[in-house]
């Protein structure tokens, strides 16, 4: 395996946004269970959480590796304070109502599956490989979560108004998921990372096409709403990581 | 290799973890069995290199570690034709051989594991482990699990 050609402290960081996209929406997800419309929805909003902590484990693990001072995932993700996290603010805002969480997660998988496309190609070994793994599950999440779309905004005149409601709450956080800073930039040089900015064009592709197929208005982006990749998080996530914490954090040895 | 053919999945236990190709194999410098996971959130992983821990010190392994490997990333390709057969017997549709280099959405046929039909329908995408998907039957009316092409 050849050594990575990019810095660790860069590399760190980048898998620190991967992993607690991940991680962060993964949590989320659960929160549904035994709470969805129906069984079968019930099931798969766990089985895709369960895929997002998946993922999370195998990216912090590998940044616990690159950073070199003994972190493993548990301890990325159970010992880290808020301002700590890099995930975007997307992911971190509650679950709503059930159309709610599905625009979410079409817009978040949608765009995930196309940077994962692109990182399973990356000169980082390790991280290609994570990424090639992975993008074979985020293929059905997002194939889900668009066929919900279509069917709650084609649906009765009750589904739809709360399917333009959970678009609207969103679109603000779009803009963020594609943004770049020159940390990204040095890494896409590399071939470690993925241009973001050059994924938008087939993101916007794809959603005009569901939205055209839901019979709902295209998207209308009011001013953007960003700063999770420095740790500027709406107040949400606090109480997310008090919830997800607890154990670990008050009984630091406990064990199964 | 023989003695982790008695391993079986924690959820499905009539398949050993050979069938299913979540064991990869011996490497032989540095020496190591290699295993892989399904799918990354899969609670199972850590059951199976439990077992397979336990199942190599049987056999006198004891110094052989296990490493988990991510590439190539594990397909339902990876199932032997032994494990698929046990999977039928089991009422578990297994996936069609070649079936992962399909698309998602070019669903082959699925065959109840009961009566043999090939009317079925799907009734979740994801059913009782990450693995599977709940189908139903409209011949002999019963549910049935599919593993899903992956």
């Amino acid at each position: 395996m050849s050594a990575p050609a990019s810095s660790p402290p860069a590399l760190f960081e980048y898998l620190l946004r991967l992993g607690d996209d991940s991680l962060v929406l993964g949590q989320r997800l659960t929160e549904w269970c035994g709470h969805a419309p129906a069984l079968e929805i019930d099931l798969s909003l766990s089985n895709l959480g369960l895929d997002l902590i998946g993922q999370a484990i195998l990216f912090l693990n590998l940044a616990g590796e690159v950073e070199g001072r003994g972190r493993d995932g548990d301890r990325l993700a159970y010992h880290r304070d808020v301002l700590a996290f890099r995930n975007c603010l997307l992911v971190e805002q509650p679950n709503g109502d059930f159309a709610q969480t599905m625009a979410r997660q079409f817009l978040f998988s949608t765009c995930q599956l196309a940077l994962l496309r692109g990182l399973a190609n990356s000169t980082e070994q390790r991280l290609a490989e994570i990424a090639a793994k992975a993008v074979k599950e985020v293929q059905y999440h997002a194939e889900l979560s668009a066929e919900w779309v279509v069917r709650l905004g084609d649906g009765t005149a009750e589904s739809r108004e709360r399917m333009i409601a959970g678009f609207d709450w969103f679109w603000r956080f779009v803009d963020e998921m594609f943004d770049s800073d020159p940390l990204e930039q040095e890494l896409v040089e590399m071939g470690v990372a993925v241009d973001r900015a050059q994924l938008r064009s087939d993101f916007e592709a794809k959603l005009a096409a569901v939205l055209r197929e839901a019979t709902l208005p295209p998207p209308a982006y009011p001013r953007a709403i960003r700063g999770g990749r420095r740790g500027h998080h709406s107040e949400h996530l606090g109480h997310l990581l008090a919830t997800m914490q607890f154990l670990p954090r008050t009984y630091p040895d406990a064990v199964w | 290799m023989a003695a982790l053919e008695t391993v079986m999945d924690p959820e499905i236990p009539v398949v050993s973890v050979t069938d299913l190709g979540i064991v990869r194999g011996v490497r032989r410098a540095p020496p190591a069995v290699l295993i892989t996971p399904t799918y990354t959130g899969c609670p199972a992983t850590l059951a199976i290199e439990a077992a397979v821990r336990v199942a190599l010190d049987r056999a006198g392994f004891s110094d052989l570690p296990i490493e988990t490997v991510l590439s190539p990333p594990w397909t339902t390709d990876w199932i032997s034709e032994d494990g698929r057969a046990r999977l039928l017997a089991y009422g578990i549709a297994p996936p069609p051989p070649g079936a992962a280099a399909s698309t998602l959405r070019a669903h082959a046929v699925v065959t109840c594991p009961r009566c043999g039909s090939g009317r079925t329908t799907e009734v979740s995408r994801f059913g009782s482990t990450p693995c599977k998907a709940l189908w139903r039957c409209l011949s002999c009316q019963e549910p049935f699990d599919r593993f899903k092409c992956h």
